[in-house]
């Protein structure tokens, strides 16, 4: 069986509609500062769930939960989620408080291409933490149409 | 017609934190992708979805062109006292659509 | 020993073979147990079983939704619904899509649960056809569908059929396409190995309509064919072809006694 030929005609379109605009890195890290400022951004804290192996870049199922008591005096006040490669670098923005009772947050997003997510949460005491995940989307086989 | 699916319990005990979780029909079009002539389809995505507990707010989440189709979102609320959990989905070309849910906290 | 006769041991041999992959999964039936046949539901990863599971979070459930609307709306001339003539779908439709293909009372050929939904359409709400792929017909299909949730695939006894699975059967095993491959060098002999990080499944029709997030949408089975046709780069069947119901009853007597798990999520 001729594997390479066999995908290379069915998968291609996939990462085609993405690649006019492209987030990147640098548009990542601007995202980023835009949002913490120049506060120090530590890591721990975020857990950022994510199938290791996607196989299907079009939902991605993602949750991210923080270690907070969420209090009125200590609480997540906002967790953001940056993606590195799809066409613009920020993902959500979901705010939080005390009437949570649980710093966790679930969504399902789109990923073009295998790469690096990014969540930092931001606490009512002005901290930030973050937690990354690098992940690898795997092109479906048998798509609608071959190119 | 809204075509959304809610799951949240019914009944709960007071300062009990509760998962709340929604799904809605929409084509979250990212305004990235070209349509079958070639141009640029329209963005036209779901940006606000709020979440309120007898009226005040307890949730908010702004999104973005990467979120998946048909978005699915999930969070806890605080159980504090029965009655509603409004859910209020808005975006592009006027969409809004708002579920309610009722919940019994003892 | 003489040639002629290893050549004729050797075909009865091949025959043999042929015979114990269409009927294998019967047999491994009957030997009871051991079933060693997979849904793709087996080679997804948790994370998409989750979504599967949970109804919910299920994205083919907003279409199960829309399909219990449309089960209770009337329609047509007859200004009849679904619900009319078959009252509560949790009772009158259970088992149903295990079934099917079948061959409509009165007919010679066989439907699939789409055309069967359809000839309701035609001939008892006098409404017109509902076409292939559209939302109202898929959401109809699911909220059908999802009343043989666990059941066992169970194909008709009606000797009728047997033509047309072996068509359907013929047309798994031909090479075909520019590519020349046959369903069967991927979904028989190289089943639960990887095509560049996608686990090639055993191409089991136990979860149809799905919610594939390839098309991110709910597609029938007919669309899951016609993708791995266009896949190995053959001229896919037009939408009303007989062949692909004639392979949806190859695959159904395929997967008999597995269990419905429809409205499934695909990758
Ligand atoms: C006027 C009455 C009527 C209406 C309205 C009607 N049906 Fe039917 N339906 C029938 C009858 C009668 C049969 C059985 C035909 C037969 O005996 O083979 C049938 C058979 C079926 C079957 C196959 C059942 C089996 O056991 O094989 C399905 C599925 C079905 N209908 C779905 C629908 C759906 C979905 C609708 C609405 C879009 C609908 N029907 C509307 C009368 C109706
Ligand atoms: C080169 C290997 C290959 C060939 C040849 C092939 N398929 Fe597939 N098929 C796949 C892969 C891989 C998948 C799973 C795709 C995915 O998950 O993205 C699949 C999925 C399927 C499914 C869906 C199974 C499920 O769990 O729902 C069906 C049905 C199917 N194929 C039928 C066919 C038919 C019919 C043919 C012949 C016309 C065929 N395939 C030829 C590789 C192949």
């Amino acid at each position: 069986m001729d594997r390479r030929r066999f995908l290379a005609g069915t998968a291609a379109i996939v990462v085609l509609p993405l690649d006019r605009a492209r987030a990147t890195p640098e548009a990542m890290a601007a995202a980023i500062k835009k949002v913490v400022g120049d506060a120090v951004v530590r890591e721990g804290r975020v857990t950022l769930d994510l199938p290791p192996l996607i196989e299907n870049g079009n939902t991605v199922p993602l949750l991210v939960s923080v270690e907070s008591p969420m209090t009125e005096a200590d609480h997540v006040r906002a967790i953001h989620v940056f993606n590195e490669k799809n066409p613009q670098p920020n993902v959500f923005v979901a705010r939080l408080g005390p009437r949570n009772g649980r710093a966790m947050v679930g969504t399902r997003i789109k990923l073009g291409d295998s790469q690096k997510i990014v969540a930092i949460a931001e606490t009512s005491t002005g901290q930030f933490w973050s937690a990354s995940a690098d992940v690898i989307v795997t092109l479906a086989a048998c798509l609608e149409e071959s190119t | 017609m809204a075509n959304v699916l809610v799951n949240a319990p019914k009944t709960a005990r007071r300062g009990q934190a509760v998962e709340i979780k929604a799904l809605i029909l929409h084509p979250m079009e990212t305004g990235f992708r070209p349509g079958a002539d070639g141009r640029i389809l329209p963005r036209n995505i779901i940006e606000l979805f709020t979440a309120t507990w007898n009226g005040v707010e307890v949730f908010r989440i702004e999104l973005s062109p990467a979120i998946a189709v048909n978005p699915f979102v999930s969070f806890f609320a605080v159980a504090t006292e029965s009655g509603t959990i409004g859910l209020r989905w808005s975006g592009d070309e006027g969409f809004l659509v708002e579920e309610q849910v009722a919940i019994a906290v003892e | 020993m003489t040639a002629r006769l290893v050549y004729r041991r050797m075909r009865v041999l091949r025959v043999g073979l042929a015979l114990a992959l269409v009927f294998g999964s019967t047999l491994v039936l009957a030997q009871g147990g051991g079933d060693k046949r997979r849904s793709g539901y087996q080679d997804m990863g948790p994370a998409l079983q989750k979504m599967q599971d949970d109804d919910t979070a299920n994205p083919a459930m907003l279409f199960v939704q829309l399909g219990q609307q449309g089960w209770a709306r009337p329609s047509g001339a007859a200004n009849k619904a679904c619900a009319d003539c078959h009252g509560v779908a949790a009772a009158s439709m259970k088992g149903v899509a295990a079934r099917y293909p079948a061959i409509p009372k009165g007919a010679d050929a066989p439907v699939d649960l789409e055309g069967r939904i359809n000839l309701c359409r035609t001939e008892n709400q006098q409404a017109a056809k509902l076409p292939p792929e559209s939302r109202e017909l898929l959401a109809l299909t699911a909220f059908v569908a999802l009343q043989s949730r666990g059941q066992p695939i169970a194909p008709p006894d009606d000797p009728r059929l047997g033509v047309f699975r072996e068509q359907g059967a013929a047309i798994y095993r031909l090479r075909q396409g520019q590519l020349n491959l046959s369903c069967a060098l991927c979904h028989d002999d190289n089943a639960g190995k990887k095509l560049a990080g996608v686990t090639i499944p055993e191409a089991h029709p136990t979860a149809y309509p799905i919610y594939r997030l390839e098309w991110q949408a709910l597609g029938s089975l007919k669309r899951r064919l016609r993708n791995c046709l266009v896949g190995i780069r053959a001229e896919p069947y037009a939408a009303d072809a007989p062949e692909y119901v004639m392979l949806e009853l190859f695959f159904m007597d395929r997967a008999r006694g597995m269990a419905l798990e429809a409205p499934g999520v695909r990758p």
